[in-house]
C-alpha cells in the first residue's frame, strides 16, 4: 500500500513539474500576448494542481491536507480572475491579438466607443 | 527525494517565467510572467516546506496566493481606462 | 440571515484549519474574530444571495468534476501545441452568447472559459463574451454551447 502511493505521488509530483515546464515554455515559445496566456494557464492549473495531489497523497488525513486544499482552491478562484483582467487591460490598451480567424466581424464586445 | 525533484523541475520553470519577465515587449506581458512567477512561488513554498519536514510553509503559501491576486489587479488598475 | 450564519460558519472553519491549536482560547478567540469579520461585511452589504452564494455548493458537487475534467483534457491538448516543433496555431476570436439568468451564473460561465486552458474571455457585455482562442477547433467547441448548456444547469431553475 506504502509502495503504491509512493509511486503515485512520484508520478503526479513528476508530471506537475513537467507541465510546469511545459506552460512555460509556451509562454516563452508562443508569438504575441494573447497566445502567450494559454501558456500560463496550462501551469496555473495542470502544474499546479498534479503538484498539490502528489504533496496531498504523501501528507494523508491531516491538517496539512485541508491547507494544500485550500491552496489550490484560492488558485483555480484567483487565476481566471487575474488572466481575464489581464487580457481586458491588454485589449482596452490597444493591443490587439494577431489572429487567423476573426469571427466576430470585427466587433469586439464592449467596444463601442 | 520526490519533492527535490518536483521543487528542481517548478525552479527551472520560474527561471522561464524570469526569462519572459526580462525580454517581455510590453508591459503587459511582464505582468504575466511575474504573475506566473508568483503561482510557481506559492508551488515551490509547498514543496519546500515538504522538503523542511516544516508544514507551517504552508500558511505562508495561502497568504501568498491571497497578494498574488490583489497584486496583480493592482497593477492592471492603473491602466483601465474608465476609472475615476 | 441564512447566508450571516453560514459565512460566520465558513470563517470559522477556515480560522480552526489555518490554527490548528484546539484549547479554549484561541477557540473563542476564533468565534469573535470570526463573527466581527461577518458583522463587517454585512455592513459592506457583502453577505447576500450573491455575495456568498452557498446555495450552489450542492450543484457543485457534479459541476466541478465535470469542469477538472474539460481542465485536463484541453490542457493535454494546449500542451501538446507548446511541444509540437511546428507550433500548430491557429489563434480566433468568436462571440458567444451567455444564457445564465444571474450575475453569478455569467461569472461562473465566463471564468471557467478563462479556466480550461485554450480558451480566454477576452471581454464581456452583458450577454456577450468575447473569447480568444488558441486554435480554431477550441472556439468552436465554445460556440457549440456544452459548457453553456452546464452551467445554466449548475446555477438551476430556483436562483430565478
Amino acid at each position: 500500500m506504502e509502495a503504491i502511493i509512493n509511486l503515485l505521488s512520484w508520478l503526479f509530483l513528476l508530471s506537475g513539474g513537467l507541465f510546469c515546464i511545459t506552460g512555460m515554455i509556451g509562454l516563452i515559445r508562443f508569438p504575441d500576448l494573447f497566445t502567450r496566456l494559454h501558456g500560463a494557464s496550462v501551469t496555473d492549473t495542470l502544474g499546479a494542481g498534479f503538484i498539490v495531489i502528489g504533496l496531498i497523497l504523501q501528507s494523508g488525513f491531516t491538517l496539512v491536507t485541508a491547507k494544500l486544499i485550500i491552496i489550490m482552491g484560492l488558485i483555480l478562484l484567483t487565476s481566471p480572475v487575474a488572466t481575464h483582467a489581464l487580457a481586458q487591460a491588454a485589449l482596452h490598451a490597444g493591443i490587439l491579438p494577431k489572429l487567423d480567424n476573426d469571427e466576430t466581424g470585427g466587433h469586439i464586445a464592449g467596444e463601442d466607443e | 527525494m520526490m519533492f527535490t525533484v518536483a521543487l528542481i523541475a517548478v525552479l527551472i520553470s520560474l527561471v522561464l517565467a524570469m526569462v519572459r519577465a526580462i525580454i517581455g515587449p510590453t508591459m503587459f506581458d511582464r505582468v504575466l510572467a511575474v504573475n506566473s512567477t508568483a503561482t510557481l512561488a506559492v508551488l515551490s513554498l509547498a514543496l519546500i516546506g515538504f522538503v523542511a519536514g516544516r508544514p507551517e510553509f504552508l500558511d505562508i503559501a495561502i497568504l501568498y496566493t491571497l497578494l498574488n491576486l490583489i497584486g496583480t489587479l493592482a497593477v492592471l488598475r492603473y491602466f483601465h481606462p474608465n476609472e475615476n | 440571515m441564512i447566508y450571516f450564519f453560514s459565512a460566520v460558519v465558513v470563517t470559522y472553519l477556515f480560522w480552526i484549519i489555518l490554527s490548528g491549536h484546539y484549547t479554549v482560547v484561541l477557540m473563542i478567540i476564533g468565534a469573535i474574530s470570526s463573527i466581527s469579520v461577518v458583522i463587517i461585511a454585512s455592513r459592506m452589504a457583502a453577505i447576500d444571495r450573491e455575495g456568498h452564494p452557498i446555495y450552489l455548493l450542492i450543484r457543485a458537487g457534479w459541476y466541478w468534476p465535470w469542469l477538472i475534467w474539460q481542465i485536463i483534457k484541453s490542457g493535454l491538448n494546449v500542451s501538446r501545441i507548446i511541444l509540437s516543433r511546428s507550433l500548430p496555431i491557429s489563434p480566433t476570436l468568436i462571440n458567444v452568447k451567455a444564457n445564465q439568468k444571474t450575475v453569478v451564473g455569467i461569472v461562473t460561465y465566463a471564468n471557467s472559459i478563462t479556466l480550461t486552458p485554450g480558451t480566454i474571455s477576452v471581454e464581456i457585455e452583458d450577454r456577450d463574451i468575447t473569447v480568444h482562442a488558441i486554435t480554431l477547433e477550441g472556439a468552436l467547441d465554445v460556440q457549440s454551447g456544452e459548457m453553456d448548456r452546464m452551467v445554466v444547469k449548475f446555477e438551476g431553475l430556483s436562483s430565478a
